[in-house]
């Protein structure tokens, strides 16, 4: 074994967007772990200013094309703040529903076709389907349950088109839902056959204090709505995300990077936080599949992520379906009116990966005069970074390509979105016998 | 039995949506990787077999200095390359940087922006290098994307439609926004292939597709102005996804410059 070793993985696969793993070491000891994210600037929030309050939804969900109904979300809301506008109940029942379509579609992509074939061993779910043509054409078919739930609900799958501030531009129609009951019912049973698949994965065996930090809500699991807590009791509005969360801009990523205040300590969204803090408001059936899936919640194990996907894909199939059982009446007016006025509104909902915070400025002349949008991936980099230094002393008896990839499913518990890291991956690992510089492909 | 051709995935400044579009078809998925040889694909799989591809399709647009010389080698490795989306084809939301100042953009998004490198433009694929086809909208139709696979494996030209949205709202029997509620619908320039989805949720349509085969957008958005529409938000309207396909350009510019106000209905 070489004394000085790097390992590098130039373009990261299997995940959303472009990144780069730089990881230097001096024997076993981890000098340097540097996720670089190239993915091109695209400049969401300069471009923002001087549009009109009403585009911003269509606008922001181009940030990412797996997630774009967060961003919907996030915006519609913090928008509907800083105009004082409040939408009917029936309103916000329905836009649990559009989120239990990303979830759907996002999750099922991610444990099928993107994570699944790093515990099986293989290096995509199209080999995967090659031998497990079942599993995969399950998974294929709750993704196309979940996108179809957002046909229905925002016109199209991918950047959907009812979405605005106040709700939605035509109320959603009965029939064409509960046509779909049939299939999400299906969808249910086989998010729970998922559950089964995927908890007797072998899992690494991990653990880390994390600092979880998620949306937390006394009367539901986390969609729209809920203050914002962490593993170490911090419990404040949304209102106040700012005094407690900075952005800092690291040198090889074009994606801003989070940190906790007043520590500047990294943090974990998404699945396996949500789990950690709003486990007694799952949904009954999702709640007592968990409890009896085999692994004990709580988990510090981030391997454990891809299974609190399949947990969060019961909760979505299950709450998707009393939504739609109970969806009698098609909301009228579809959406509540917009007056125009300056003001400053701010919001986080949970995207599929986690918390997604969006901050508004309506001008004087009623257009956006300043937007802050702070995706879940760039939370979480920090993160990732960390778990990398833990865990490379573990592979660094492995060959550089065995190492990469052990590596890089690390990596993919987090389901990173690069593209949603605009502002935001290439692995190089650098084990000091070459110059290895990150490039891309 | 002839090898099966190598089809290539590659990505630039985008949101991933298009690719998606791919595995999106779910139906059709697991067909299409057995009928062509997924060679490139980072979004979807690991492994990767070097070039040179029968098919290669690109997504996003080139906003980076490296990423103008990677198009060039993109392009000498793929006998028939296909840019797909608006900011492969147009440039994108990004292309809004190109009426601004960039280094503006980028001090107002990052403290640092020392740490950024980027052109100051958003441009399509083909203002780079030759493209053999470019499929249109924001995000792609997932069917037109399986019919021009379809197409390049018979070796016949894909059935992709060039009429304009009004066209697919007609067949579908939707009323017309524009004339029953009065509201600026770009739908009669814009290019179908969503399904005129937009008016049948009684919203305008705003574009998504680009410019359809011989539009006039400059006469179209007179029409609106006179009939009330404020100019500015004409111009805001024809400047998003595609604001950076000629006709929306010019017809922005001119909008925004008075000259297409009154009675300029020539086109640009």
């Amino acid at each position: 074994m070489p004394a000085n070793r790097t390992f590098e993985v130039k373009a990261l696969s299997r995940v959303e967007g472009e990144g780069a793993l730089y990881v230097k070491l001096a024997g076993d000891v981890v000098e340097h772990v540097e996720l670089n994210i190239y993915e091109p600037p695209r400049f969401y929030e300069g471009f923002l200013r001087g549009r009109e309050v009403r585009e911003v939804p269509d606008i922001v969900a181009r940030i990412c094309g797996i997630c774009p109904v967060a961003y919907q979300m996030s915006a519609s809301h913090a928008l509907e703040k800083a105009l004082g506008i409040e939408v009917s109940p029936e309103i916000r029942t329905l836009r649990r529903l559009v989120y239990c379509g990303e979830w759907i579609e996002s999750h099922a992509l991610h444990v099928y076709l993107l994570h699944a074939p790093d515990f099986l061993g293989y290096e995509s779910g199209i080999s995967l389907a090659a031998d497990h043509k079942d599993a995969v054409e399950r998974g294929l078919r709750m993704k196309k349950i979940g996108n179809e739930l957002l046909e229905i609900l925002g016109g199209r799958a991918i950047h959907p088109i009812n979405v605005t501030v106040g709700g939605f531009h035509r109320s959603p129609d009965r029939e064409r839902l509960k046509a779909l009951l049939p299939d999400l019912e299906w969808g249910l049973q086989a998010s729970i056959d998922t559950l089964a698949l995927v908890a007797a994965f072998d899992f690494p065996d991990w653990h880390d204090e994390y600092e979880f930090v998620s949306l937390q809500h006394p009367d539901e699991y986390p969609y729209n709505h809920g203050q914002v807590v962490s593993s170490s009791g911090l419990r404040i509005d949304v209102e106040d995300y700012e005094e407690h969360f900075a952005e800092r801009h690291m040198p090889q990523s074009t994606a801003l990077h989070s940190v906790m205040l007043p520590e500047e300590k990294s943090y974990l969204v998404g699945p396996l936080a949500r789990l950690h803090l709003c486990y007694e408001q799952l949904p009954p059936l999702a709640r007592r599949h968990a409890d009896n899936c085999g692994i004990a919640w709580p988990s510090h194990n981030n391997f454990h992520s891809i299974v609190a996907r399949a947990i969060e894909l019961i909760a979505a199939y299950e709450e998707a379906i009393e939504i739609v059982r109970a969806y009698n009446a098609e909301p009228s007016p579809s959406r509540a009116e917009l007056v125009l006025r300056p003001g400053v509104g701010c919001h986080a909902t949970e995207a599929p990966r986690g918390l997604l915070y969006h901050r508004y400025e309506v001008g004087e002349d009623h257009l956006i005069a300043e937007a802050k949008i702070v995706p879940p991936t760039s939370q979480n980099q920090g993160q990732i970074e960390a778990d990398l230094r833990q865990y490379v002393p573990r592979v660094t008896h492995l060959d550089d390509l065995a190492a990469t990839r052990r590596c890089e499913h690390l990596i993919r518990n987090y389901d990173p979105c690069i593209s949603c890291a605009t502002h935001f991956l290439t692995l190089t690992l650098d084990r000091g016998e070459k110059g290895a510089e990150a490039d891309r492909p | 039995m002839a090898a099966k051709p190598k089809l290539a995935v590659f990505k630039f400044a985008s949101c991933d949506g298009c690719q998606l579009s791919l595995l999106d078809a779910e139906d059709e998925l697991l067909a299409v990787a057995g009928a062509v040889e997924i060679a490139y694909f980072l979004e979807a799989r690991t492994q990767t077999v070097d070039g040179p591809y029968d098919v290669g399709i690109v997504e996003g647009s080139v906003t980076t200095e490296h990423d103008r010389q990677r198009i060039r080698d993109v392009r000498r490795q793929c006998k028939y390359l296909v840019s797909i989306g608006a900011c492969a084809t147009a440039g994108g939301i990004q292309a809004l940087r190109n009426w601004a100042a960039v280094d503006e953009f980028i001090s107002h998004v990052y403290a640092r922006p020392d740490y950024i490198s980027t052109l100051a433009t958003s441009t399509p694929i083909a203002e780079h290098v030759t493209v053999d086809f470019e499929l249109r909208g924001c995000p792609i139709n997932k069917y037109q994307l399986v019919e021009l696979i379809a197409s390049l494996l018979k070796g016949r030209k894909p059935r992709v439609p060039e009429y304009s949205v009004c066209v697919e709202c007609k067949r579908r029997g939707t009323v017309c926004v524009a004339v029953a509620q009065g509201v600026a619908c770009l739908g009669p320039v814009t290019q179908a292939g969503c399904g005129a989805i937009c008016p049948s949720y009684n919203r305008e349509c705003f574009g998504c597709y680009g410019p359809k085969e011989q539009p006039n957008p400059t006469s179209l958005a007179a029409h609106y102005a006179e009939a009330g529409s404020d100019k500015m938000h004409l111009v805001r309207l024809l400047r998003n996804f595609n604001a950076h396909a000629p006709a929306f350009r010019d017809a922005s510019d001119l909008v925004e410059s008075g000259a297409a106000s009154g009675d300029a209905t020539e086109a640009p």
